[in-house]
């Protein structure tokens, strides 16, 4: 591979071309086709077919460029430098597995000021880890850069296809094998055997079963009950509807949920915002015969994907969940203003009990959360 | 020399049982083709190692389990604090197992490395047409990982049971509830029953540590032995042909720089787990249905899922009593289907169009393959402005504007970037293959202005050598396929004529606008007539 291949400054590009062309056999290839006859010397004029089959002059491959040797090739000096750097390398890894090992043993997280604590054992074990790990790293890639050899290897790349001889062999040994069992021939253990594979499939999937009960109506109704008591959630202490000041809002839940078989299961569900209006705000009939002297109730649950809405803006009376920004007006129902939400929250029926505590009239009147297919 | 007869003698045994000399023989000076570009793939392979090895850590500890406690570990403002035994025994690895912390770390970090890595790389396989015969499989394989990444993510960040990570649960249970028919029943069958039931965490914790890093582990595995076994590719380089390998030898070289490379990416992930908090569970509480936190974020590969369902209309149709939430389905099925399906056709679509059955292993510049490079920006921009839409809040907070306004801004730019993305990227790959052309027909300018005796000033050009001329020129530039005549010489019509209608459309789509590269004849001539 010749540097006088590299003519910097000669006009005669083309003539340059032709003249040089010294790189051996193994570089040069066909330029991508595979096809036979495409083959070229390198640094000559090559010919080869276009698509429309027309012959297109081009240039070959002028093959590897000469080796630039580093200094640590030809100097013994610069070498034995690079050696040293290479084991301060590798030295300030083993540093580092010292300093993972004192700050193990010296820093044990237990005192007053427990999270400075952890923060300092843990960049201290860090610092000491990733010194350890990422010195052996550079270390070693170092010493692959400056003291491994750096000549570029060519070796051949053979196609993935094989052999014809070899196709043909392989085909042969299938059939032979074929005919032996007799595939072709014995049609009924062919096709019961099929019979016998397809179906057991159901084997892995009928198991699986017993994973969960099937839904049935579960997600259709809550745990709120006709003279629920609404309760605070999570304190459950029962709310006086004259206790609640105007453009308040409180995270409620029925009182008792926690004796329930699955109280996460039930909270998930009947977990409700009660937001107190000025009563002629409410702008929805129902709204308003569902409510108590301006106090609403509507399902945190978003109709979206189920995130708790829990922003309430309220100058603007929005309810806003935080997962992706569905707005709710709860001036109008908790009509959808923005947002992927297809449909308001529901609303739960309000009353108050004798003693002045809010109670909910009936359970929601249709299913919380999200949509699902049965829902209707 | 001792060393050496040890290593003999062990050589010697392994050889009597194995008859590992021959392989040893073949594969101890393979070659490998050196770029930079190459050590993507790396850096997801060493992150998932570091996964494994962290993982097993992790698992000495944790406790998959909805079992209700009270905590009463070293961090004061939980204790007394009624929780599940996940949460309680993550705190546990955070403040009262020395190291845990740090382990913790390293393993998230890791993971969103992981996936990146992943991605990046399958953009370089992507742009440079490395995925074309023979490596399809591998490709798909890739494909597979990379979607595998996103439930193995989900299914781990969602074991702590903070409140974050039952936030990204509820969001995963309504996007299965929306599904038509079987949706309910899926729910129902994941959770156990109801939402979130007891049974969610053990087994997202079984499909974490065991069944996903299994199938990972083995898809890995021949995804790194195709490798080996095709050989890498290689950049269209002088002494760089499709017969050949050019590179440094596997033993020493790539031995010290690829182990090294493994060491760099567990030390850097290490260093920066130590200085950059993740995942701070403890500040975010145990998880309660009724609960949430403002700006809720998922790990950032599942943004794009995210973003999307947050820039959906809210559609929803019911029909003879059924409901079918378009407002879910579009975005959490619907969308990331056009992203994926496209990205595990196109090798396929590819050589459909080329017509290109030859194997390849010398790569693409990607200005030289201009529509290809646009397609795939045009999908990574699309993705990448779902991403941007998944943080609408925070960039809503940052930059103090309306929520509303910045979701539909992101409604507008997802149907007019991409497109334009597509143009503009294909007019750019265009103009740089004509710069490549006149600089192989014109050569370097140099600044050097000269005037004549005739007074003409003119720019002296510098030919560029005659290597780069090869690079700049080695490409082939397909003609748009043509249909052909649409009878045969009886005049009996051809069969398939739709097909190959189709097939001319999308091959004219393909390569109408090309820039040849020059031939040497139109040097030559350039030159005999004077001009530079």
């Amino acid at each position: 591979m010749s540097d006088q291949r590299i003519h910097e400054g000669d006009t005669s590009g083309s003539k340059d071309v032709q003249a040089s062309g010294t790189s051996h056999d193994a570089l040069v290839g066909d330029e991508g086709t595979g096809a036979p006859g495409a083959g070229a010397e390198s640094g000559h004029l090559v010919e080869r077919p276009g698509q429309d089959g027309e012959l297109t002059r081009t240039w070959g491959n002028p093959g590897l460029p000469s080796h630039v040797y580093r200094r640590s090739d030809v100097d013994p000096k610069a070498a034995q430098r690079r050696e040293r750097e290479v084991a301060t390398f590798f030295g300030v890894s083993t540093l580092g597995t010292l300093l993972f090992i004192v700050a193990y043993f010296a820093i044990k997280p237990d005192g007053e000021d427990l999270l400075e604590e952890v923060s300092l054992s843990t960049k201290l074990l860090g610092l000491g880890l990733g010194l350890a790990l990422f010195c052996i790293g550079a270390g070693a890639i170092h010493w692959a850069k400056t003291l491994m050899p750096d000549d570029e290897i060519v070796q051949d790349r053979k196609p993935m296809r094989s052999s014809d001889e070899d196709r043909a062999a392989a085909v042969e040994a299938m059939k032979e094998g074929a005919a032996g069992a007799g595939l072709g021939r014995r049609k009924l253990i062919r096709n019961s055997l099929l019979g016998a594979m397809a179906p057991l499939g159901l084997l892995a999937i009928i198991p699986l079963r017993d994973l969960g009960p099937l839904p049935g109506a579960s997600l259709t109704g809550t745990w709120w009950r006709p003279g629920s008591r609404v309760v605070t959630d999570p304190t459950g202490r029962p709310i006086k509807a004259a206790d609640i000041p105007i453009g308040t809002v409180i995270h409620v839940q029925p009182e008792g949920i926690e004796k329930a078989s699955h109280p996460l299961n039930e909270k998930a569900k009947a977990t409700t915002l009660v937001i107190r209006l000025e009563p002629d705000e409410i702008q929805d009939q129902k709204q308003r015969d569902w409510s108590v002297d301006g106090i609403v109730a509507y399902s945190k649950v978003c109709t979206h994907v189920g995130c708790p809405v829990g922003l309430y803006e309220q100058q603007t009376h929005h309810l806003l969940c935080p997962c992706h920004q569905s707005t709710f007006d709860v001036t109008r129902d908790c009509a959808v203003i923005f947002g992927p939400a297809a449909r308001p929250l529901p609303q739960l029926p309000l009353d108050v009990d004798e003693e002045g505590y809010l109670v909910a009239r009936d359970d929601y009147q249709e299913p919380v959360g999200p949509s699902f297919w049965e829902r209707g | 020399m001792a060393l050496e007869q040890i290593a003999g003698k062990t050589a010697n045994e392994i050889d009597e049982r194995f008859g590992s000399a021959n392989f040893v023989k073949r594969s101890a000076r393979k070659v490998f083709p050196d770029h930079w570009s190459f050590l993507l793939g790396e850096i997801a392979l060493y992150s998932f190692i570091v996964l494994l090895l962290t993982g097993v850590f992790l698992t000495l500890w944790f406790k998959p389990s909805h079992m209700e406690v009270i905590y009463d570990g070293a961090y004061v403002p939980l204790r007394g604090v009624p929780m599940s035994e996940a949460y309680a025994s993550t705190l546990q690895i955070s403040f009262d197992v020395r190291g845990g912390l740090i382990i913790r770390q390293i393993h998230h970090w890791a993971a969103l490395i992981f996936v990146a890595a992943m991605i990046v790389h399958m953009c370089r396989v992507f742009f440079t047409g490395a995925f074309r015969k023979p490596r399809e499989t591998n490709w798909l394989i890739g494909v597979i990982l990379i979607m595998l990444s996103f439930i193995e993510g989900l299914a781990g960040y969602s074991l702590p049971d903070d409140l974050l990570s039952g936030t990204g649960l509820r969001i995963t249970e309504g996007v299965l509830l929306s599904l038509p028919v079987v949706g309910t029943y899926l729910t129902f069958f994941l959770f156990g029953g109801e939402f979130p039931g007891e049974e969610i965490i053990p087994r997202l914790y079984i499909a974490h540590v065991l069944l996903i890093p299994g199938i990972f582990l083995a898809l890995i595995t021949v995804h790194v032995m195709l490798v080996w076994y095709q050989k890498h590719t290689q950049y269209p380089l002088p002494g760089r042909t499709e017969k050949n390998a050019v590179g440094y030898p596997f033993f020493p070289v790539y031995t010290a720089k690829a182990g090294g490379f493994f060491f760099i990416t567990f030390g850097v992930t290490t260093l920066l787990s130590a200085f950059a908090s993740i995942n701070p569970v403890w500040l975010f509480g145990p998880y309660t249905p009724g609960e949430i936190s403002a700006g809720s974020q998922p790990d950032w590969y599942m943004g794009f899922l995210e973003g999307s369902l947050r820039l959906f209309p809210n559609w929803e149709t019911t029909l003879l009593g059924f409901t079918i939430p378009w407002n879910v389905l579009g975005p959490a099925l619907i969308i990331p289907g056009l992203l994926f399906t496209p990205m595990i056709l196109y090798p396929f679509i590819e050589r459909w169009v080329t017509g290109d059955n030859a194997e390849h292993h010398v790569l693409d510049r990607p200005r030289n393959v201009p529509t290809r490079t646009g397609l795939g920006v045009m999908a990574l921009i699309t993705w990448l402005i779902l991403l941007a839409a998944g943080a609408n809040d925070l960039i809503a907070v940052a930059f103090n504007m309306s929520i509303n306004s910045i979701t539909w801004g992101f409604r507008v730019l997802i149907f007019v970037v991409p497109p334009l993305a597509y143009v503009v990227t294909k007019r750019i790959c265009l103009g740089l293959q004509r710069r490549d052309r006149d600089l192989v027909l014109h050569g370097r300018e140099t600044g050097r202005i000269v005037r004549l005796p005739n007074g003409e000033m003119i720019e002296v050009h510098e030919p560029i050598s005659d290597a780069r001329k090869w690079e700049l020129t080695q490409h082939r530039v397909p003609q748009p396929a043509e249909i052909g005549p649409l009878t045969d010489a009886n005049g009996v019509p051809r069969r398939r004529i739709l097909a190959a209608k189709v097939r001319a459309t999308v091959s004219r789509f393909y390569f109408e606008d090309r820039v040849e590269p020059p031939t040497p004849a139109e040097v030559h001539e350039l030159e005999s007539s004077g001009h530079h």
